[in-house]
């Protein structure tokens, strides 16, 4: 359960954002979050409610956007989504790649601040 | 009178921290010409023992030394203390996984120049350390026979983001009825072409091979490391 500290480190993230902005208020943090993240979307939620508790920004929302795995498939030479999670191969094909292109990604993308 | 709520771009990675701190360790590693591996895997499958094994036997030809995560104890380091080669214990507390700023810390004041190879033993989870960079150049992901030869499936994140795969304690396979073809099939499915090494730290069983890989591997990444000051000569 690590997503206490990434919690942590995305809200220390958004209120060095709004300190820079003049301390504006923060509403909501917009995070796109990869399937291949290794973090589990709902205990994040969890986290990011008790790690606002108390501070400025109680109340504000993490708004997380998913985003699924895309791998290169050498053979078809295009971007797909593997079969599975766990059957990392071209649904068209059926070559095995190992080249993920997409859905490692823990990124914030935008703050809503007022 | 208050603003209006806007939006605003950030573009910011949450582990941007981390991530900083990881290459900064990389290019110390690099600049020192340290070979610096990593294992992680569930608790219980035997990281501290193949380890163990892997450091008694570099240690006549390479100067070797470890970094041991745990939660609570100083027990592994106990342990590969046995071996004889510098190790260091990072007692995590609660916090269930390695950090590259806790192994900037535990290096304190080990002189890297005066070591080859550095083994990062990383707390026994397979979905925490994950996320986290640690500087390493190899990261070793190790399941037993006695795990079930599914275990990637179910943890497919840690055997994408690892290099190879160390299947442990083989001398049990036969007991447990170890499907080997199966565990492989595993293996590839979540991270197509990975090299698989089968292993006994008991018997002694596929560690040539092992070494053998791991020399070539130190080799390799002194090549391709870019020369840059600082860096031996010899």
């Amino acid at each position: 359960m690590h997503e206490l500290s990434i919690a942590i480190s995305m809200v220390d993230m958004a209120a060095e954002e709004a300190a820079q902005r003049g301390d504006v208020k923060v509403n909501a943090i917009y995070l796109k979050l990869g399937a291949m993240s290794g973090v589990v979307k709902d205990a994040l939620l969890f986290s990011y409610d008790v790690v606002c508790e108390g501070t400025p920004m109680e109340g504000s929302r993490l708004v997380i956007e998913e985003v699924p795995i895309i791998v290169f498939c050498p053979k078809c030479e295009i971007e797909t989504a593997p079969v599975s999670i766990n059957n990392l191969c071209c649904p068209t094909c059926e070559t095995p790649t190992p080249q993920v292109v997409r859905g490692r990604e823990m990124e914030v993308t935008a703050l809503e601040i007022e | 009178m208050s603003a209006e709520p806007r939006l605003v771009e950030v573009r910011k990675n949450v582990l941007k921290q981390n991530d900083l701190l990881a290459r900064e360790l990389r290019a110390r590693f690099q600049q020192a010409n340290v070979f610096v591996a990593s294992f992680v895997s569930s608790p219980g499958s035997g990281k501290t023992a193949f380890l163990e094994k892997t450091l008694t036997h570099l240690r006549p030809n390479y100067r070797v030394a470890a970094l041991v995560g745990d939660l609570a104890t100083a027990n592994d380091a106990a342990r590969l203390a046995r071996s004889e080669v510098p190790v260091k214990q990072i007692v995590t507390g609660t916090i269930c996984h390695l950090e590259a700023t806790m192994v900037e810390n535990a290096l304190g004041d080990w002189d890297l120049n005066e070591l080859d190879c550095l083994f990062i033993e990383n707390v026994g989870n397979l979905v925490c350390p994950s996320s986290y960079d640690l500087g390493e150049a190899l990261r070793v992901v190790l399941m037993s026979t006695t795990e079930g030869e599914d275990k990637p499936l179910k943890y497919p994140t840690i055997f994408n983001t690892a290099d190879v795969a160390v299947i442990t304690k083989m001398d049990l396979a036969e007991a447990v009825e170890f499907d080997s073809q199966a565990a492989h099939a595993s293996i590839q499915a979540v991270r197509p072409g990975m090299k698989v090494f089968e292993v006994s730290s008991k018997t002694g069983a596929g560690m040539d091979e092992w070494l053998e890989f791991l020399r070539l591997k130190k080799e390799t990444t002194e090549y391709t490391s870019a020369p840059v000051a600082g860096r031996k000569l010899d």
